[in-house]
């Protein structure tokens, strides 16, 4: 997994409440079998017309957000469906940090999965981020995971809270299956155990 | 010191190691896969050379993309890259040694209503799916939520789950329901009530009379729901109609194996003394068979009421129930009960069993489909289809007009060619209104068997008490 340490980059504003992983990334790209190439398809039957041409006013398509990093999101961001689709597409067109006030259980641990740092704020600072996110390109936001810190353009800083243990993975890119095969020994034993008391599962 | 739920209960039976900050390994006891979240993780293991922990405790169906019409068997009838994620679990499935039921064992069917049918899903088991909808199983007191393709990876390898623990919400109905008013109209109602972000950091357990009363189909229904809540997963304690729903089931214990697991499910129950972080109560008396009118399963209203005006919302919910409006080209003020439609799709985890099947046909036995409307069942497993062939169920829903499909997903998710086209609306026992879901700008509301059957006959939504 790619590591999130400190990025600087353009934030886009999505204040939209109750963006579902369906409007993320439509059932049709589901079909395929690989974790990439996704990105194009990202907010796709917002982003294009039915014949694919771009729909100019959609924000990822304005000059200014074309090369976004972080998007800045209303409430309940990734809501719905459990389709890790909504990450991979996510992080292949290049969003490594999504902001909102609250995030949906699942699509909260499948960034982590994927090197996407989501971070949950009070409305206020959602809220001046926004106004940050609005200035476009002129303006780039600090992501700094290390220090738990988001610096704006007018250098202000807003702190926010993580998981210490999703931290450490994301801080070095860990693969968490590799670091729980490290414990196979307390799952032999609870599944010994387990056999033992619960014979019939 | 306070007594446990049934969470708690579920949760220190399957702890494998908790560390310090609470970061815990959690083990699984029956993984369900599917052919759309899976080949990325099974491509995971080849790449680095690890296998399967536990076969034995893993299942497979395809489900989400499968045509649900004739010949599907054959690969040549469904699209190219459809058939390339069946061939793929098809493949896995053998390679890794797992419990597999292709399209063409009767017994395939969507994974939510496989899994209780066979008996794979036990009281007080945890179990896990790569699809957010595996709440559903919470219904018999076992531990069930969604997870993506890199925890399903994670499962796969070593039959455990890494999870920090949700906190406990109560959810309790009270009383009797009154005529009319399904499973359905219950679990729409608490997301009307508490929101699609209300659950989110919980784990529901849904009680009171009016849960009791249900079935064990009624639950599961409830249950499924839970997602579009917030909550990763809901939970009903196992009683006697649990017990009895299991026994017998191709994996349910038998003889003595299922007495002494009925000694341990017994004591499957919240304690009367436990901390509960949130408590919702609703009146069972005061719930109405509902209908959803935006694009976001928290839009509920009673069949009664009218199209909302989005300024009667606060915070970002008033542009949001503006977009949806748009979307669902609906106009403040106007009565659900006029709103025309003419598709009407019954099935999916949520509403695709036998209950629900006959639910809906008592409501068109001897009635038609309104002229010029779509109408499709599409039975939530093989076996759902032959009871239902055999209890005459079928030739009912043929002579009113329905078109009687094979077992899937169908066009819950809209994956495979079940689609709805753009404006089309539909009147939809499923579980999701959100834009597109059922096709590129699809209108879907949502609503029990019977209310879309109801739907089905006069053209528009349709209180069904009308009709009973």
């Amino acid at each position: 997994m790619e590591k999130f340490t400190k990025l600087t980059g353009i934030a886009a504003p999505m204040p939209l409440v109750n963006v579902d992983t369906d409007m993320i990334i439509p059932k049709q790209f589901m079909k395929t079998i690989t974790r990439e190439g996704l990105g194009v398809n990202l907010f796709d039957e917002m982003r294009y017309d039915r014949e694919g041409n771009e729909i100019e006013d959609f924000l990822l398509n304005q000059p200014a957000y074309r090369k976004a990093q972080i998007l800045v999101a209303g409430d309940n961001f990734g809501c719905g469906s459990s389709r890790e689709h909504a990450p991979w597409a996510l992080a292949d067109f290049g969003i490594r940090c999504v902001i909102s006030t609250s995030f949906a259980d699942i699509f909260y641990n499948n960034c982590f999965k994927n090197g996407i740092l989501p971070i949950g704020l009070p409305q206020e600072d959602v809220d001046k981020l926004t106004e940050y996110a609005e200035r476009g390109a002129n303006a780039t936001v600090t992501v700094d995971l290390e220090r738990q810190s988001i610096t704006g353009p007018d250098g202000g800083e807003i702190r926010f809270e993580v998981d210490a243990f999703k931290k450490h993975c994301l801080l070095n890119g860990l693969d968490d299956i590799g670091l729980t095969m490290e414990k196979a020994a307390s799952i032999d034993s609870f599944e010994a155990q387990a056999a033992e008391a619960r014979p019939w599962v | 010191m306070s007594g446990k739920t049934l969470y708690d209960k579920i949760w220190d039976a399957h702890l494998v190691h908790e560390a310090e900050d609470g970061t815990s390994l959690l083990y699984i006891d029956r993984h369900l896969v599917h052919e759309v979240t899976s080949p990325q993780a099974f491509e995971g293991l080849r790449m680095t050379g690890r296998k399967v922990r536990a076969p034995a405790k893993t299942i497979a169906v395809p489900d989400h993309n499968v045509p649900t019409t004739a010949g599907r068997e054959d690969p040549k009838n469904m699209t190219e890259d459809s058939a390339m994620q069946v061939a793929a679990l098809d493949s896995n499935a053998k390679e890794f040694g797992i419990h597999y039921y292709p399209v063409s064992d009767v017994r395939q069917g969507i994974v939510h209503i496989v899994g209780p049918e066979q008996g794979w899903t036990l009281p007080g088991m945890t179990v896990v799916c790569g699809d957010s909808h595996t709440a559903t199983h919470g219904a018999f007191g076992a531990l069930a939520h969604g997870i993506g393709t890199s925890e399903v990876e994670h499962v796969l390898a070593t039959q455990t789950l890494i999870q920090k623990k949700s906190k406990n919400m109560k959810v309790k109905i009270t009383g009797k329901l009154r005529p009319g008013v399904t499973a359905k109209d219950i679990t729409l109602s608490v997301i009307g009530k508490t929101g699609t972000a209300g659950g989110t950091g919980y784990v529901i357990e849904y009680c009171g009379e009016a849960i009791r009363d249900l079935s064990m189909e009624g639950r599961m229904t409830v249950c499924n729901m839970a997602i579009e809540g917030g909550a990763r997963a809901g939970l009903i304690a196992p009683d006697e109609k649990t017990f009895a729903y299991v026994k017998g089931r191709p994996h349910a214990p038998k003889d003595d194996e299922f007495e002494a697991a009925l000694e341990w499910w017994k004591t499957l129950h919240s304690d009367d003394d436990a901390h509960w972080d949130k408590v919702v109560t609703i009146a069972g008396e005061d719930i109405a068979p509902v209908v959803t009118w935006g694009t976001s399963p928290e839009d509920v209203l009673p069949i009664t009421d009218l199209v909302p005006d989005p300024s009667s919302f606060e915070g970002g919910k008033v542009g949001a129930a503006q977009r949806s409006l748009d979307y669902m080209g609906l106009t403040p003020g106007q009565k659900l009960s006029d709103i025309q439609i003419d598709t009407v799709f019954i099935g999916s985890c949520t509403n695709g069993r036998i209950e629900d099947l006959r639910a809906a046909a008592a409501i068109l036995k001897g009635k038609k489909v309104k002229e010029g409307m779509r109408a499709m069942v599409v039975p939530g497993s093989g076996l759902v289809r032959v009871q239902a062939e055999e209890e005459g169920l079928a030739d009912i829903f043929r002579e009113a007009g329905f078109d009687w499909r094979l077992a899937g997903c169908s066009m819950c998710l809209a994956m495979n060619p079940d689609q709805l086209a753009p404006g089309e609306r539909c009147a939809s026992t499923s579980n999701r209104n959100f834009e597109g879901r059922q096709g590129f700008k699809g209108r879907t509301h949502l609503m029990s068997p019977a209310m879309a059957a109801a739907a089905a006959v006069t053209g528009h939504l349709t209180d069904v008490r009308e009709m009973i």
